[in-house]
């Protein structure tokens, strides 16, 4: 039976609220996490994924539910004594210790000599690309610096899985963009287990191998980035991770993989789906902006036609907000591929709006 | 006037510190510049001292005397005023330790509670500030006297067959400082560990601390300066305290406190009071200063 690096098992967790009501944080989830894989947690804020997150650490305990870190069941493990380490929001760096003394402290707990923990220091402070750091104290680093500092007092300690909450939240964007890379290619390099606790779907999908996406204390999906964000489960979702059109319908008729689904007041259109649905059914069609094309007809696909509402434009692309006969409004996303591309279409034209069978999701909840 | 302090902000800080300073010039370095020159001079028969004043250096000399007989007659008691000095030094350090060692956790547990709770809990603490320190002291004597509270209580419980001898001891003195020192230890600690943030205790365990390594390591350093604070916000003026160990030790226990008060009284000696002042002065003067200069480095770091 395979192993996996982190289980949670049907995991329940409540709290009281103040106001004396019972909250579910996190409400019967259940995940695998293989070994060597850089899995997010996806969600906003209060979906549970911190929460998640702290019960793996051992901070917080399961109402219900098992955690299981490489098989071994933790509900009687604290904390200190769990084979994971913590790469925090605001990094909890030891503000009376210095740089070297922060990085040591997991192996002197563990009591490793003096010598030896000064040369892996330096080694940790190398791989994280701050040698010489060793006697400076928090307050003198940036927080470049001290997110670089918290990371490497986590690894030197060589845990089965790394927990990080949302470490790069406190960053500028332009060095989030290159922490993340780091970030990945370091978890490549040291073949430790990542769980990586964000609300930035961006950044989950630049990162991860799989995805958990919560809300509400549920995980709603689990999959690959391209999976969750091809085919996404629900509308949570769909709405969640990108930018996503949904359009109510009702289904008409199936035939094999193709429904038929209508708009009303604006015709009929066929979309692709591996799922059976009764005729009359009330569903949404979920399409991404950049797979609908505008004045392009395509042969075995959806042709309809349309308002030019507003054209907004941002640079690498055009965005179109276009309606449709029956009054239902698209985004359409084009790339700018030829300059003066966005002053062929003005707001009131009559434009075509087309896309494949296959690029829409059919969604009921 | 006015615009000559506007447009000088020399003149205008000084005409903002003026009351103050005016205040401690005149009503405390004056007096102890007082008491200092009556350290120096004769005693006078009936209190006060000889006029004209006559220069000596017996007062100091006499504090350090094996024979103390201003004190207790002709025989030669053994260094009887270096005694009391330790004595009062060893009271002061038993107190100050339990206040310390009581009001850390209180003020950890006060920390912890939801705001609303801390804020009630705190005015708890302060509260025994607004009776009058004489009252509180004779309410605590009270509750230790043989026929007391305590010991009645323990008798109805047939935990005890007699009275327990609570009062008139170094037990009954010691009880009374801490009990009127506490709040003194307790404030200034629970500003540090308010401020102290938990999640580094969190971080300590993560990186496999056990909960007292990580207090010794994290918590302790970090609430320093709470804690030397509480040391001598406690420690100074336990030690010359003279009220408690008067009404808590029924005249049989001697502070240094008390010994001063005396001279003052009865002893009808100023010039030997002041000595004692100004000695007493002297060394918690130094013990301060040498300890937040061990300290300083640490309590910086803490900050």
């Amino acid at each position: 039976m395979a192993e996996f690096a982190v289980e949670m098992q049907d995991v329940l967790k409540q709290f009281i609220t103040p106001e004396g009501g019972i909250l579910s944080a996190v409400n019967h989830v259940t995940m695998q996490i293989t070994d060597g894989e850089f899995f997010s947690l996806l969600g906003p804020s209060g979906c549970g994924k911190t929460t998640s997150l702290r019960m793996i650490a051992g901070f917080e305990l399961p109402t219900d539910g098992k955690i299981l870190i490489r098989g071994k069941e933790m509900s009687q493990v604290p904390a200190f004594q769990r084979p994971v380490n913590t790469v925090f929001q605001q990094y909890a760096l030891f503000p009376h210790m210095t740089v070297e003394q922060n990085i040591g402290f997991g192996l002197e707990m563990r009591g490793v000599p003096r010598a030896e923990r000064s040369k892996r220091v330096s080694e940790a402070l190398e791989m994280v690309r701050l040698p010489g750091m060793e006697m400076r104290r928090p307050k003198q680093l940036s927080g470049g610096q001290q997110q670089r500092i918290a990371l490497a007092r986590a690894l030197i300690n060589k845990p089965e899985v790394l927990l990080l909450d949302e470490p790069l939240g406190a960053l500028d964007l332009k060095l989030r963009k290159e922490m993340q890379l780091e970030l990945k290619t370091l978890q490549r390099e040291v073949g430790i287990t990542f769980i990586y606790v964000t609300h930035d779907q961006e950044e989950a999908l630049t990162m991860s191998d799989r995805i958990a996406v919560m809300s509400k204390g549920h995980a709603l999906q689990i999959g690959a980035p391209e999976e969750i964000y091809e085919r996404p489960a629900n509308k949570f979702v769909a709405d969640f991770i990108g930018e996503t059109n949904f359009i109510d319908g009702v289904v008409k008729a199936q035939n094999g993989a193709t429904i038929e689904i209508e708009w009303v007041g604006t015709g009929t259109i066929c979309v692709e789906s591996s799922r059976t649905f009764p005729n009359g059914q009330q569903v949404a069609v979920a399409v991404r902006p950049e797979k609908l094309r505008l004045n392009t007809e395509i042969k075995d696909g959806n042709n309809l036609k349309g308002r030019v509402e507003d054209v907004i434009y941002i640079g690498t692309d055009t965005h179109y907000g276009v309606r449709f006969a029956g009054g239902q409004k698209v985004r359409v996303r084009e790339q700018n591929v030829m300059q003066g591309h966005h002053e062929m279409v003005h707001v009131g034209d009559e434009v075509s709006i087309s896309f494949t069978y296959e690029s829409p999701r059919v969604l009921t909840e | 006037m006015l615009n000559f302090f506007r447009r000088n902000k020399g003149w205008q800080l000084f005409g903002l510190i003026s009351p103050g300073a005016l205040w401690i010039l005149l009503f405390f370095n004056l007096p102890l510049l007082i008491v200092l020159f009556i350290s120096f001079v004769e005693r006078g028969r009936a209190g006060g001292i000889k006029l004209p004043p006559v220069y000596t250096i017996e007062n100091y000399r006499q504090l350090f005397n094996a024979c103390a007989s201003a004190f207790s007659g002709p025989e030669c008691d053994s260094f009887l005023y270096i005694g009391i000095f330790g004595h009062s030094m060893r009271i002061a350090l038993v107190v100050t330790f339990w206040c310390i060692a009581v009001g850390y956790p209180l003020s950890y547990f006060i920390s912890k509670q939801k705001p609303i709770w801390r804020d009630a809990l705190m005015i708890l603490v302060i509260i025994p500030f607004w009776t009058n320190f004489l009252v509180r002291t004779y309410a605590l004597k009270q509750v230790l006297a043989t026929e007391g509270l305590l010991n009645s209580f323990l008798m109805g419980l047939h935990l005890i067959n007699q009275p327990l001898e609570l009062l008139f001891n170094e037990f009954a003195v010691v009880i009374g400082l801490i009990y009127g020192y506490l709040p003194f230890a307790v404030l200034p600690m629970y500003a540090s560990i308010e401020k102290f943030d938990h999640s580094l205790m969190e971080a300590a365990a993560d990186l496999g601390a056990p909960p007292w390594r990580a207090f010794l390591r994290v918590m302790l350093p970090m609430t320093l300066p709470g804690v030397i604070a509480a040391l001598v916000l406690v420690f100074v003026p336990v030690v010359g305290a003279f009220i408690t160990p008067d009404i808590m030790g029924g005249g049989k226990i001697e502070m240094i406190g008390t010994l001063i008060n005396r001279q003052f009284g009865v002893s009808r000696n100023w010039p030997f009071g002041s000595s004692m002042s100004l000695v007493l002065m002297l060394m918690v003067l130094i013990g301060v200063i040498a300890y937040f200069r061990s300290s300083s480095e640490e309590t910086r770091r803490a900050m």
